[in-house]
């Protein structure tokens, strides 16, 4: 995937571990129910994309399936939610940087940046609000879900008028655009910056990208030990 | 009264309309029409409505329906509230006249009431599933149907219901299939005090208006005719013999209106959020015209190893 086969290429000998298989996986989970979600939920938010629903079968399916992906994508990402919170807490250095943000967007720019930790503000602004969309659309979601709310009526008596159901549409359409937005900035930074995408099909990055784009982690990661070393390309 | 409806002509006939006299069509768009068919309507005289149900057992039965055996609740409204088998409901209202301190019973057949300016149909996101024909019936065509519930958000009376059976929307059709062919909506012809007829909307205006004069010549100063301006008017009227405050009417909307929630999600909102979506694309795309690659080069890679080295 990573794109190292520009001239010249740099002879890796250190590479950094970055995220485990489980995160890996989990990662995952989430990437494909969140595209999966985006193509039903499109398909039914404008009728130019309703041919879409041709991808599940149709536009009933692609109508049951989706709440049900919603759920699934609810509860995987409460899993990346509690790995990596922690981690994305705003920091001093997240100000510098999103004060230099035009730095950070051109390639080469990173000597103008504060060394960051495991995520910059960039990173951090995306778990962040993917955090909150999420919750957003789980709830306004849930209140234009008839089985759900049936199922929520018969379990606790939770009833919503029609009105409310209209709010939650609307808060929906709106959040869903949001968070698509958001994920498309997402996906382009690590497609932009080469050897990102290595992290979450491999595990591991490239010391040189620890270096550039993440150094203060990279130096702690060496102060750990938790690097591997080797002779010639990996 | 209307002379007594004839019995209908039991040979074959072709439909007098179909799908090339759709003015609307959900989530799509139709040729106009080459004619305009003479509007129909239903109407509801509230004043003369005794609450046999006959209208919900007709249509029960002409659109081959079961309902389930339900509760009594404690009100004569059986089922209790419109279903996907239920296409129209008896209302019954025990109102107190503030003027008379008397007692009134407000029986209101509930249904679909044809909008001109249908809500669900605006909200629905398949295309096809809901179509509204140059006569003002509003019709929901099953197999388009994705069982969403859009309509239900759309429709400013309540109406639509989801199947558990088949997943899809159903409300009443004004019997298209009868109209199609000559007869009147099922409801209509079982009804023995004729407080439902039908007819074009010309008609049926007329025909109101001699029932408000004697109304009113009654001392229902109030009485008037049901046909709300917000939806466009309606395709099923009522009169009313407080016209002044439908509300008592079983919670009949006193103005309804396509909610602005619902216009503003399937109207601008669509285009916005469409096009928010591609600039961030096109953003993108350009960005990486502009800037190019953000790679690591080999000097990094080389500080990282020396960074390494330097701890062991």
């Amino acid at each position: 995937m990573t794109d190292q086969t520009a001239d010249p290429t740099p002879e890796v000998h250190v590479r950094v571990p970055r995220y485990s298989g489980a995160a890996r996986i989990n990662h995952w989970i989430v990437a494909i129910s969140f595209s999966l979600l985006a193509l039903s939920g499109l398909a039914l938010f404008h009728p130019s994309l309703f041919g879409l629903t041709a991808l599940f079968g149709g536009g009933q399916t692609a109508r049951w399936i989706h709440p049900w992906l919603g759920i699934v994508l609810a509860f995987a990402f409460c899993g990346l939610f509690l790995r990596f919170a922690s981690q994305n807490l705003p920091e001093h250095t997240d100000i510098v940087w999103l004060s230099r943000i035009r730095h950070a967007l051109s390639a080469g720019g990173e000597e103008y940046l504060p060394e960051v930790g495991k995520y910059n503000a960039g990173q951090k602004f995306v778990f962040w609000s993917q955090s909150f969309l999420i919750l957003i659309l789980l709830v306004s979601g849930v209140c234009i879900w008839d089985r759900g709310l049936a199922y929520l009526e018969a379990t606790i008596g939770f009833r919503i008028s029609i009105e409310v159901m209209r709010w939650a549409a609307i808060v929906h359409a709106t959040a869903a655009v949001t968070t698509i937005v958001v994920f498309i900035i997402h996906v382009y930074s690590a497609f932009w910056v080469r050897g990102t995408i290595d992290a979450m099909t491999r595990g591991s990055v490239t010391g040189g990208w620890g270096w550039r784009h993440h150094r203060r982690w990279l130096r702690r990661k060496v102060h750990e030990g938790d690097v591997k070393r080797s002779r010639g390309n990996d | 009264m209307f002379p007594p409806i004839p019995n209908p002509d039991v040979s074959v006939q072709k439909p007098q309309f179909g799908p090339q006299d759709l003015v609307r069509r959900s989530a799509s768009t139709v040729p106009p029409p080459t004619r305009q068919l003479t509007p129909v309507a239903k109407l509801i005289d509230v004043s003369k409505c005794i609450g046999c149900k006959a209208c919900q057992a007709a249509c029960l039965v002409w659109n081959d329906l079961r309902e389930e055996v339900g509760e009594n609740r404690g009100t004569y409204d059986n089922p209790e509230d419109l279903t996907p088998d239920s296409l129209t409901v008896m209302r019954f209202t025990e109102w107190i006249n503030p003027g008379t301190d008397t007692l009134e019973w407000l029986i209101r057949k509930d249904g679909c009431m044809h909008c001109a300016e249908p809500g669900c149909l605006i909200a629905c996101p398949a295309p096809g599933a809901i179509v509204q024909y140059s006569n003002g019936i509003v019709d929901f065509i099953h197999e388009n149907c994705i069982g969403c519930g859009y309509c239900i958000k759309g429709c400013p009376f309540n109406i639509p219901r989801i199947s558990r059976v088949d997943n899809t929307a159903y409300k009443c059709t004004l019997c298209s299939d009868r109209v199609a062919v000559g007869q009147g909506p099922a409801c209509q012809k079982a009804c023995p005090t004729q407080a439902i007829v039908f007819g074009t909307k010309d008609e049926m205006k007329a025909w109101a208006d001699d029932r408000i004069k004697d109304l009113k010549s009654r001392g229902f100063d109030h009485a008037g005719l049901y046909d709300p301006p917000g939806v466009g008017g309606t395709h099923v009227m009522y009169v009313l013999h407080h016209a002044d405050k439908p509300h008592i009417y079983a919670s009949l909307p006193d103005n309804p209106r396509i909610s602005p929630l619902v216009k503003a999600w399937k109207g601008a909102g669509k285009y916005a959020g469409m096009g928010i979506i591609a600039l961030s694309v096109v953003a993108g795309a350009l960005h990486y015209l502009v800037q190019g690659p953000n790679r690591v080069t080999k000097k990094d890679e080389e500080e990282a190893e020396r960074l390494a080295e330097e701890k062991t």
